[in-house]
């Protein structure tokens, strides 16, 4: 078993698993129990508790009721669930299904409840919306699902080391694009596609994602971030559909990721979590802020840039 | 970096930084005080003190200050349970010189009027900076197990901690003292590789000069 990956570049993942003849995820939970000295069936047994908390999120997230902290958002999820399950949706129960879960888990990350930061709070519901979707409308088996969460981790881990998972350093394009990739990748390895075609997928899901501005409005994790997130779990599914396909993306996915970077540095600091541009600045936007906070004051966040993940 | 860096932290929304670091600021100016906490104040600064409506924030920090973890589904009801546990909260917003936009500043005291100020930072993804005990600079980050010594400035003392804490094996990976004045009330925060055993903590509050030491988990 090869123990030595470090994370690096997406290639150095797709080359270990494809001459092991073996998936990502496997040689990444067996890296894992490695380096957290604990056994394999530890390491999988945590990541299946995290899944369960995703999965925990589903019911209370489509709660007709539900209401964020600050009031200006809550109960979509109800409404793309009814919508789904009634059988009213231009796309079907696969793609409605993965919008309402991903809207379900982010507004209840609004409401204050319990949410897995996959890879940060503010993009907490793409993962859970395709991965719970799989297992719930396609009936894959629930180790499959966890278990593509490690492939999902280590594309993660890779994006983390070369360019962030942070708003306030990418823009949302590091946040839910980085959680898309991840996703995007989830899904071609559950579905049976090759190593290779992990890596096109995560590359595929990131450029249709790229430049994608951190804009909230009121500084709050809620306008846009919720909808971002059902864009994400689509956008995952695209990238997986095109790639399982047998579409090549003609960037690599370690060069994407570096475009990523790049774009994250150029992007002026007014949109990257701000809320100093963009839909945050919009006069519906501040007056919305004005409606939380009882001051126009468009500056909710310092904009330290202190920030990892969430806002 | 491992996996459940990047899927995790299990958090109460809707922010790392505004939600679950405050709750763990609370968290350790709950570990320093020892006691249930009857008044709490709390001062906001910078972005914390605009937004901490939209984010829970007073949540975060009055359910750290009761002792709860970041995935504590109780964390949004905090302050209705404060109030039935009979904890006093002022909540206020204050302009800090040269402090990072997300912080607070806590002052608790227990049942018995003992009083410990903390003053913390959100740093991102979850992760805290504790700056102030006591109005003494401290740089503590709740990775590492901790120790905090509130003691009389007096020569020897050092020696005398540093001395337990050999004699228990445990390895020193950060070691700062600070105090108030010279002879006065002073604090040492060490910070220690892998885990000690509880039982350090009456070795130390032994020794002359002392007042009181506590031991921080990694959070």
């Amino acid at each position: 078993m090869n123990q030595e990956l470090h994370y690096h570049s997406i290639e150095e993942l797709v080359q270990a698993a494809t001459q092991a003849g073996t998936t990502i995820s496997h040689l990444v939970l067996h890296q894992q129990a490695a380096q957290l000295e604990q056994s394999v069936e530890e390491v999988f047994a945590q990541m299946e508790q995290t899944y369960q908390v995703m999965a925990d999120c589903i019911e209370p997230g489509c709660d007709p009721n539900l209401r964020s902290t600050s009031g200006l958002t809550g109960g979509s999820a109800f409404l793309m669930r009814k919508a789904s399950e009634e059988n009213r949706t231009l796309t079907g129960s696969v793609l409605s299904g993965a919008l309402y879960r991903a809207l379900a888990v982010s507004e209840l990350n609004a409401a204050m409840g319990r949410v897995v930061a996959a890879p940060t709070a503010g993009s907490c519901g793409i993962l859970p919306g395709v991965l719970l979707t799989m297992e719930q409308e396609k009936g894959f088996a629930r180790k499959d699902c966890v278990m593509a969460l490690f492939t999902a981790s280590a594309v993660g881990m890779v994006i983390a080391t070369n360019a962030s998972v942070a708003g306030a350093q990418g823009g949302c394009q590091a946040e839910c694009g980085s959680a898309a990739a991840m996703a995007a990748a989830a899904l071609v390895e559950l579905a049976g596609g090759t190593p290779e075609m992990v890596s096109h997928a995560v590359a595929i899901a990131l450029k249709n994602i790229l430049g994608l501005v951190c804009d909230p409005v009121a500084g709050l994790v809620e306008i846009p971030c919720i909808k971002r997130n059902a864009a994400g779990a689509a956008g995952a599914f695209v990238a997986a559909e095109l790639a399982l396909a047998g579409i090549p993306s003609a960037i690599p996915a370690d060069e994407t990721i570096w475009a990523m970077k790049k774009v994250g540095d150029a992007m002026s600091s007014s949109l990257k979590e701000t809320a100093e541009g963009g839909l945050a600045v919009t006069p519906t936007g501040l007056k919305l802020h004005q409606q939380v906070f009882g001051s126009s004051d468009p500056v909710s966040c310092s904009g330290c840039r202190g920030c990892h993940s969430g806002s | 970096m491992n996996v459940f860096d990047i899927l995790g932290p299990v958090m109460i929304g809707p922010s790392s930084s505004h939600t679950a670091g405050a709750v763990r600021i609370g968290r350790i100016a709950h570990a320093l005080l020892g006691h249930p906490a009857v008044k709490a104040d709390i001062a906001l600064h910078g972005s914390f003190a605009k937004t901490y409506k939209g984010h829970g924030t007073d949540k975060a920090l009055i359910a750290g200050i009761m002792g709860m973890a970041p995935d504590d589904d109780r964390i949004r009801n905090a302050p209705q349970l404060a109030a039935q546990q009979g904890l006093e909260i002022t909540l206020r917003t204050v302009e800090l010189d040269d402090a990072h936009p997300n912080t607070a500043q806590i002052s608790l005291t227990d049942a018995q009027n003992r009083t410990i100020t903390v003053q913390g930072a959100s740093i991102g993804g979850g992760n805290i900076q504790i700056t102030q005990i006591n109005s003494m600079d401290v740089l503590l980050t709740g990775q590492y197990t901790a120790i905090i010594v509130l003691h009389q400035d007096t020569p020897g003392t050092i020696a005398a901690v540093t001395q337990v804490l050999a004699s228990c094996q445990a390895n020193i990976c950060n070691f700062r003292l600070s105090r108030q004045k010279k002879g006065g009330l002073a604090v040492m925060t060490i910070e220690l590789d892998g885990t000690v055993t509880q039982d350090l903590i009456p070795q130390l509050d032994a020794l002359p000069n002392i007042f009181s030491s506590t031991m921080l988990k990694p959070q």
